[in-house]
């Protein structure tokens, strides 16, 4: 079963050496989850001062500035993994290196008949 | 048939019913990996039990027979919903084929293991805490949803749709219906006894109108503690099957014949349940002789001194002053700082009490909880200090929500004009 962890954590706290510790971090638990066979994807994003909101109404696109809400943790990057069930998606949740600072949150993945690569 | 032979099957179904039917789900929901499908399953064994030991006798094992006549009436049922759901079919296949093969479902000690398995999927941590409650309650138990309702001051509507989102979050996340690994046994072991001393709790700080109902929570909760402590004989399952049975041995004298509460000094003590303080003892002294026990068995301790003191003047508060600074060193709390400075207040005189609870308040920790004022309030009217007594009192009355509990600070204020 699929599960995408949303990787949420202040982005305003990173100093610049913490920063470049979790990507190797990151890196390292990248490779063991290849290893196990449970990783599909990752990345980190860049902070949310890059994002953009659209939204189509009434057919007309509407284009905006920075994140669709202000919160205290935003989203900073993500994992896509296959895990035999929730435990074990939880167990790889605990080992992403921002679970220290930040928040995962753990969401299955539905999957939608026709899909599939 | 006689009638009087039908009437001895239905009585013995009911009573297999009784003693067998949470161990008989537990294992068809692992067989059938669906709550919802285990549960009609369940209802239509039972029926069909009743219909068929009528005609053929009560079977040899009745809950082999039940678990397997489940299984199939599950089987049928999806090849039934099946001409509408065509992914039925398949999984109908896969449960028939499984069914058709060797499985030690059987043995005791996979049939142990499926309580244990439904006890940590109805508390595991990704449920909310309410949730926990609601579902250890209804499958583990057996209590329905009516009636947790009742227990739990909620309409019914509301703590079913809990359940059935409880459920979906299950399925849908795929919590997984295991033991959880050595590793992680510890974690989530401390999830499930919390559910339990919750639902002891709901019952036990009980108010007067719904005393009745409410009270068999914690019988509930101390029954759960048992099983528990049959599946997994850990120290503090057993510590805080002690606590359980402790509190409840003085539930007969912490309320008065009209539902004021009666504080631990003032009680009757003839009144305390003392076959429980026997059993709570004995585990409180084999707990503490294992070396490794946690919080509640410290908690259980305390409650155990209390317990065998002829009365709150000969208490040995020395003692229950050490097992706080015990509690405070395993579970640091605010809470426990309190409970330790009322117990100084006992051994040193209120004055030592009072500076404790200063300290505690000052820090702000506790400026919202209202047994800390009333605590306060109690410390300086012994002192004789009646104006800051009234004031606390009165702080503590603002903040407190429980009736009975209102009705005492009401007395105490009262008593203070005098």
């Amino acid at each position: 079963m699929k599960y995408m962890l949303l990787v949420y954590g202040n982005e305003n706290a990173w100093e610049q050496n913490g920063r470049e510790q979790c990507f190797e971090e990151s890196l390292e638990l990248v490779a063991q989850l290849k290893e196990a066979g449970q990783w599909l994807a990752s990345a980190p994003l860049e902070p949310t001062a890059t994002a953009t909101c659209v939204r189509v109404r009434e057919g007309r696109r509407l284009v905006t500035d920075g994140p669709f809400a202000e919160t205290r943790e935003q989203l900073g990057g993500y994992y896509l993994v296959d895990a035999r069930d929730l435990d074990e998606a939880i167990g790889i949740a605990a080992r992403v290196p921002p679970a220290r600072q930040g928040t995962i949150e753990i969401r299955p993945v539905t999957e939608l008949p026709g899909l599939q690569e | 048939m006689s009638i009087q032979a039908a009437d001895r099957v239905r009585e013995t179904v009911d009573a297999v019913y009784r003693s067998e039917s949470r161990r008989i789900l537990a294992t068809l929901i692992r067989l059938l990996g669906d709550f919802d499908l285990a549960e009609d399953a369940l209802h239509d064994a039972f029926a069909a039990a009743l219909a068929q030991w009528t005609k053929e006798g009560v079977p040899a094992n009745p809950r082999a027979w039940l678990v397997s006549a489940g299984r199939f009436k599950a089987i049928d049922s999806l090849r039934r919903r099946a001409r509408f759901d065509a992914s039925l079919a398949v999984i109908a296949e896969q449960l028939d084929t499984q069914a058709g093969q060797p499985e030690p479902w059987e043995e005791d000690e996979s049939v142990q293991d499926d309580r244990l398995r439904l006890i940590f999927t109805c508390c595991h941590p990704a449920l909310s805490p309410e949730a926990r409650v609601a579902l250890t309650l209804r499958e583990v138990c057996g209590l329905t949803t009516e009636e947790i309702a009742r227990a739990f001051l909620i309409p019914p509507p509301t703590l079913a749709q809990r359940i059935v989102r409880a459920k979906a979050k299950i399925r849908d996340a795929r919590i997984p219906y295991q033991v959880p690994s050595p590793a992680d046994l510890p974690e989530r072991l401390e999830t499930v006894l919390q559910v339990v001393y919750l639902v002891f709790n709901e019952g036990y700080s009980a108010s007067s109108g719904e005393s009745v109902t409410r009270a068999d929570l914690s019988s509930e909760a101390i029954r759960l503690g048992r099983l528990l402590r049959e599946l997994l004989p850990d120290p503090e399952v057993e510590g805080l099957l002690a606590l359980m049975l402790l509190h409840e041995s003085r539930r007969r004298a912490r309320t008065s014949a009209d539902g004021d509460l009666i504080l631990l000094a003032d009680q009757d003590r003839s009144l305390w349940d003392r076959q429980r303080i026997a059993e709570g003892v004995a585990l409180v002294e084999g707990t503490l002789r294992s070396r490794r026990f946690g919080p509640y068995t410290i908690q259980a301790a305390i409650s155990a001194v209390h317990a065998e003191a002829p009365s709150a003047e000969r208490t040995d508060w020395s003692e229950i002053v050490g097992l706080y600074d015990i509690l405070a060193g395993a579970e640091p709390s605010p809470v426990v700082e309190l409970n330790r400075a009322v117990a100084v207040a006992m051994r040193d005189g209120p004055g030592a009490g009072l500076a404790a609870i200063d300290a505690i308040l000052e820090r702000g920790d506790l400026a919202g909880y209202h047994l800390a004022h009333s605590a306060r309030a109690d410390m300086c009217r012994r002192l004789g200090r009646t104006a800051d007594a009234r004031a606390a009192y009165e702080r503590a009355l603002s903040l407190s929500q429980q009736e009975p509990e209102r009705r005492f600070l009401e007395r105490r204020l009262r008593d203070l004009h005098d």
